[in-house]
C-alpha cells in the first residue's frame, strides 16, 4: 500500500467536489450580468454533486450511486435545455441577459 | 498506485483550474470552453473511481450536448462583453464571504464524519466483481430491472424538456411573407375573377 499524500481516499474526492461546489456558488454571486455564465455555475454545482455520488458509490461498493448520477445528468441536461430556451426568449424581449433586468413580474 | 495518485492530483487540479476559469473568464465563449475542460477532467476522476460508463456518459452528454448547446446560445446572443463585467467587484465581497463560509462548513462536515462500521451491509446494490462483470454491464443490469420506472420517468423528463424548449423558442412572425400552399390550392376562379359585359359608352361600376 502507498502512504502519505499518495494514498487517495474518499476524503480527497469529497474535497475536490466541495471546492467545485463552492466555486459554483461563487460564480452565481459574481456573474450577475450574464445569465449564461450563471447557468454554467449551476452545471459546476451539479458536477460536484455527481463527483460526490460516484465517490461514495465507489468507496462503499454500492452501484446505486452511479445510477443516480445518470439521473442527475438527465435532469441537468433537461434543465440546461429549458433554461437556455428561456434565456433566448428573454433576450428577444429585452435585448439583454442581465439578472437585474429580470423584473417584469415585480417579484 | 503512485501513477493513479498522480493522475488523481492532475485531474483534480485541472478541474479546479477549469472551474476557476469558467467563473473568471471575461468572454462567455472562453467560459464554455473551460467548462468543457472541467468536464473532461471530471470524467478522468470518474475513470479513476472505476465508473467508466458514467465517465463516458459525462463526456458524451455534457461535452457533446450541453456544452455545445451553451456554445450555440452564447454565439447566438450578441451581448456586449465589456458591459457584462460591470459590477464584478461590487458582488465580489459578498460572494467571497458566502463562498468561504460554505467551504468552512463543508470542511467541518467532512472533518467530523466517518462511515458507520456497518455501512457496507446496508448497500442496496453491491458492486459485482469488476474482473467478471464490466461496469457498464452491471449498471445496465441494475438500471433496466430495479430502476426501470425511474429510467422511464427520466425519458419523460427529457421529452418534456424537448417540447418545452421548442414551444418557448418557436416564434411566429406575422410580418414575414411566406407561401401558404393550402390557400393557393383552395383558390377558385369564381372567388376572385368576375367577367363583366361592358356596354359601349357606359363604363363599369366597380
Amino acid at each position: 500500500m502507498t502512504e502519505g499524500v499518495f494514498a487517495i481516499g474518499l476524503g480527497h474526492y469529497l474535497t475536490v467536489a466541495a471546492i467545485l461546489f463552492t466555486l459554483g456558488i461563487f460564480g452565481i454571486f459574481l456573474n450577475r450580468k450574464n445569465l449564461i455564465v450563471l447557468m454554467m455555475s449551476i452545471e459546476l454545482i451539479l458536477l460536484a454533486v455527481n463527483i460526490n455520488l460516484v465517490a461514495f458509490s465507489s468507496f462503499l461498493g454500492d452501484l446505486v450511486g452511479q445510477v443516480f448520477t445518470m439521473f442527475v445528468l438527465t435532469v441537468a441536461a433537461a434543465e440546461a435545455a429549458i433554461g437556455l430556451a428561456i434565456v433566448v426568449v428573454f433576450y428577444r424581449n429585452r435585448r439583454s441577459i442581465e439578472v437585474e433586468d429580470i423584473n417584469r413580474m415585480k417579484g | 498506485m503512485i501513477v493513479a495518485s498522480l493522475a488523481f492530483y492532475l485531474f483534480s487540479f485541472m478541474a479546479i483550474i477549469g472551474a476557476l476559469n469558467v467563473i473568471f473568464q471575461r468572454n462567455p465563449v472562453h467560459s464554455v470552453l473551460w467548462l468543457i475542460f472541467t468536464f473532461f477532467n471530471a470524467a478522468g476522476l470518474f475513470v479513476l473511481l472505476g465508473a467508466e460508463f458514467v465517465a463516458m456518459i459525462l463526456v458524451v452528454v455534457y461535452v457533446g450536448a450541453v456544452a455545445v448547446l451553451f456554445l450555440f446560445v452564447v454565439m447566438m446572443l450578441d451581448v456586449n462583453v465589456a458591459m457584462l463585467r460591470e459590477g464584478f467587484l461590487r458582488y465580489m465581497p459578498v460572494g467571497a464571504v458566502i463562498g468561504i463560509v460554505l467551504l468552512v462548513e463543508l470542511a467541518v462536515v467532512m472533518g467530523g464524519w466517518a462511515f458507520a462500521p456497518s455501512a457496507h451491509l446496508l448497500s442496496a446494490a453491491p458492486t459485482p466483481d469488476m474482473a467478471q462483470v464490466s461496469n457498464t454491464q452491471a449498471l445496465g443490469a441494475l438500471l433496466y430491472t430495479k430502476y426501470v420506472y425511474l429510467f422511464q420517468v427520466s425519458g419523460i423528463i427529457l421529452l418534456v424538456a424537448m417540447i418545452g424548449s421548442i414551444v418557448l423558442t418557436l416564434r411566429r412572425r406575422p410580418d414575414s411573407r411566406k407561401q401558404v400552399i393550402a390557400d393557393q390550392v383552395a383558390r377558385r376562379a369564381e372567388d376572385t375573377l368576375e367577367v363583366v359585359k361592358v356596354q359601349t359608352g357606359q363604363g363599369v361600376a366597380l
